[in-house]
């Protein structure tokens, strides 16, 4: 886990009080409500429809225990009792009172956390692979890159005014689980055949309206020069990103008007001149600055195997629902006698992402107890303790089960993806929490999710695709139309390395239609499998969308008509 | 009438007028104006001839490595924030500055509130004209809002991963 020092501390410590200033001038009528928009937004606070929701920085997924103790008060003193984990790896809590951020953002500094560029036309918090460290599909511990970059895009001057969000994702692994290409800018850390590292990186993707994927622009960028290529991208943005029209100010926009070799070649052309000039010896990382970091991230104190294995198979034919738990929710380990242990946020009539004040401590303890102090957040809404040692599973199974974080349904038809919607969010145009709920009590029982295996479902209440409906296996998207609340259904979106946006399937659903068209889908799907290895998203890339269709609508003339 | 602007970190009277497109009657004949570069390529020798000093103001739209060579030798240039949000002027500054040198006056004007001062600063902007309804102290307090930075762009920061560097060469 990276810590701050006294550079990192003063940075947090000022921006409090700067944002401080500016609450005050604003409450007291010297800053205009826009003007304030976009000084909150920079910290992370933002107007949702019954009261201000202030997005906390989690770096690329990593806490600590002293971090989930604080949230635990936080959310208590400050909230309802609970916050919300999101797509991005972060922390939202939803009734926070404007006049007590500043406070709020000051006891949060105190254990390196904050909201700078949470929101707002920046470069927002850097996501990366929840496993990195402990995945046996690693070639490079990402982190120490995410760090350096973070630093650099923290409060960066010449990129605090952008034309619109600008998001970085990170994996150093063979298995993308960071959703990489689906950020503005993908970052994979290479290793090549010679031994050097380096980066890939891919530019231009992006949620939302018109979802589109990062198309590689450099297939090698050596060790040294991350932040020079990221300045040549940020740059590149900053003056041909569209601001006549939001809805066109993504970098995926440039991309697409231009075509993919002029912006290219623009982007290696300022990269060029960077290393050309006097920012090239600036932004040039040295092998010790690297190093630096990397003694940030070192691997925990493992204890021998011999010590710590346990015959967890033996206990498990003991005890079907510890089993069941092995089965879903933990992974294999890159270090013999140790598990990846995932934390289900996913719990029968739960909010999906959810963690009350009891849940944050009670992970405190159990991560100091078993997990070297350290929790991950995930893509999917989901935590991850990363270094359980296998004789204490059966331990944090029981601690986790108390608290409702130990639902079986890891990667299955219940972990569903899901943003706020419309009970809370202003932007919404409907409700995705109640569909949902909706469906995952359609498959509530543990035998129908195995019968169903691997799928993604994955829920956003608008266009702006927080809950990234778009790269789903099953997606749906809500619309508002003439005040009813209507779902789009799409089919055979990935985040992974197969990542695909998904194509929509019909005419839009009811919302007393969508629970049952998913089942539709789901049974089309049962039938449809060659066998029970088959998923969802195989089974659709070699069947195709017409079958789903002619069973989702009924009939096959209402399929044509839809 | 002057102005108070911000140079050098100090509140000071402007000893510059800017002069908008369209504007024949350039008062202060003999002094020092800023006209549009699309005037400075039309006009710009008899400018220069009957007066102290001729600054440029360029469009944030424009191609600033493309126009320099017309401007290298101009003892201000003048880059536009039509709205605080908008930060094309930003890298605009940048390279101006670290690429190309320019070591005149970088004046940043248009929507400039309080809130935008701290990253002109840091960005190279010597020479800062506050939109008319903004408390000018605040303003120049803001220059020094935050004390710390992760990043050198334009100002005396050095890379916090160089201090680092040195700090660790020591010990």
């Amino acid at each position: 886990m990276y810590r701050y020092d006294e550079t990192d501390r003063a940075l947090v410590m000022q921006r409090v009080e700067q944002f401080r200033d500016q609450t005050r001038r604003y409450l007291a009528g010297e800053l205009t409500e826009e003007e304030f928009r976009h000084l909150r937004l920079r910290n992370g606070l933002y107007q949702q429809r019954f009261a201000p929701m202030l997005r906390i920085s989690v770096p690329y997924g990593l806490l600590e225990s002293a971090q989930l103790r604080k949230m635990a008060h936080i959310v208590r003193k400050y909230d309802k009792g609970y916050g919300h984990f999101t797509t991005r790896q972060n922390i939202q809590l939803n009734w926070p009172k404007l006049e007590q951020v500043p406070d709020l953002l000051g006891e949060l500094a105190q254990v390196q956390l904050h909201g700078i560029q949470a929101c707002g036309n920046d470069t927002r918090n850097i996501t990366g692979d929840y496993l990195a460290g402990v995945a046996a599909d690693e070639q490079i511990d990402p982190r120490p890159y995410c760090e350096l970059l973070r630093q650099y895009i923290t409060l960066h001057p010449e990129f605090y005014w952008l034309p619109r969000k600008f998001k970085f994702g990170f994996t150093g692994a063979a298995v993308d689980r960071a959703a990489t290409r689906t950020n503005d800018v993908a970052v994979h850390v290479v290793r090549r055949e010679d031994g050097a590292i380096g980066y890939r990186f891919f530019v231009g993707g992006g949620l939302g309206r018109q979802p589109m994927l990062g198309q590689e622009t450099n297939a090698f960028v050596p060790e040294s020069d991350l932040l020079r290529y990221a300045c040549a991208i940020l740059r590149t943005f900053n003056r041909f990103g569209r601001r006549d029209n939001i809805h066109k100010a993504r970098i995926k926009i440039v991309l697409r008007e231009w075509g993919y070799e002029r912006f290219r070649a623009t982007i290696e052309e300022e990269y060029a001149k960077i290393k050309a000039g006097i920012e090239g010896e600036e932004l040039l990382l040295l092998p010790q600055d690297i190093e630096r970091v990397r003694a940030h991230f070192p691997a925990p104190a493992y204890r021998p195997a011999a010590e710590i294995t346990a015959d967890v198979a033996a206990l498990a034919a003991r005890d079907a629902a510890f089993a069941a738990w092995m089965k879903r929710n933990v992974r294999a380990h890159k270090v013999p006698g140790y598990r990846v242990v995932f934390v289900s946020l996913k719990a029968p009539d739960h909010v999906p992402g959810d963690c009350t004040a009891e849940q944050f401590e009670a992970l405190a303890e159990i991560c100091d107890a078993y997990s070297f102090g350290e929790l991950r957040s995930t893509y999917d809404q989901n935590l991850v303790l990363a270094d359980v040692a296998e004789r204490d599973l059966q331990e944090v199974w029981r601690k986790l089960d108390a608290m409702k974080l130990a639902t079986p349904n890891i990667g299955l038809i219940t972990d569903i993806v899901c943003c706020p919607g419309l009970d809370f969010c202003g932007l919404a145009n409907a409700g995705s929490i109640g569909v949902a709920q909706d469906i995952y009590r359609r498959f509530d029982t543990l035998d129908a999710q195995y019968e169903v295996g691997a799928i993604r479902i994955t829920i956003s209440g608008c266009m702006n695709g927080c809950g990234h409906h778009s790269v789903g296996h099953i997606g749906i998207l809500g619309v508002d139309k003439h005040g009813e609340e209507w779902y789009q259904v799409t089919l055979g979106g990935s985040a992974g390395n197969d990542a695909a946006v998904g194509e929509r399937i019909g005419r839009a659903l009811a919302r007393d239609e969508i629970a049952e068209g998913v089942e539709r889908l789901i049974r089309a799907y049962l039938e449809l499998r060659c066998d029970e290895d088959e998923t969802f998203i195989e089974c659709y890339r070699r069947v195709g969308m017409a079958p789903f269709k002619a069973r989702l609508y009924g009939t096959e003339s209402e399929a044509a008509a839809a | 009438m002057t102005m108070t602007i911000l140079r050098d970190g100090a509140l000071v009277q402007d000893d510059w007028t800017l002069v908008e497109d369209g504007r024949t009657d350039i008062e202060l004949a003999g002094g020092k104006v800023i006209v549009t570069l699309a005037r400075w390529r039309t006009e710009g020798k008899a400018l220069a001839a009957s007066h102290e000093a001729v600054g440029v103001l360029v469009p944030n739209t424009a191609d600033i490595e493309a126009v320099y060579p017309e401007i290298s030798d101009r003892k201000l240039i003048a880059l536009q924030f039509p709205v605080f949000t908008d930060g094309r002027a930003l890298s605009q500054a940048v390279v101006l500055r670290k690429r190309l040198g320019f070591k005149g006056e970088l004046r940043a004007i248009g929507d400039v509130i309080q809130d935008l001062v701290f990253w002109l600063g840091r960005c190279g902007f010597d020479s800062i004209v506050p939109r008319q309804d903004q408390n000018l102290e605040a303003c120049r307090a803001a220059l020094d809002e935050l004390t710390v930075a992760y990043q050198a762009t334009a100002d005396e920061h050095t890379p916090v991963w160089v201090r680092r560097r040195a700090r660790a060469a020591v010990h």
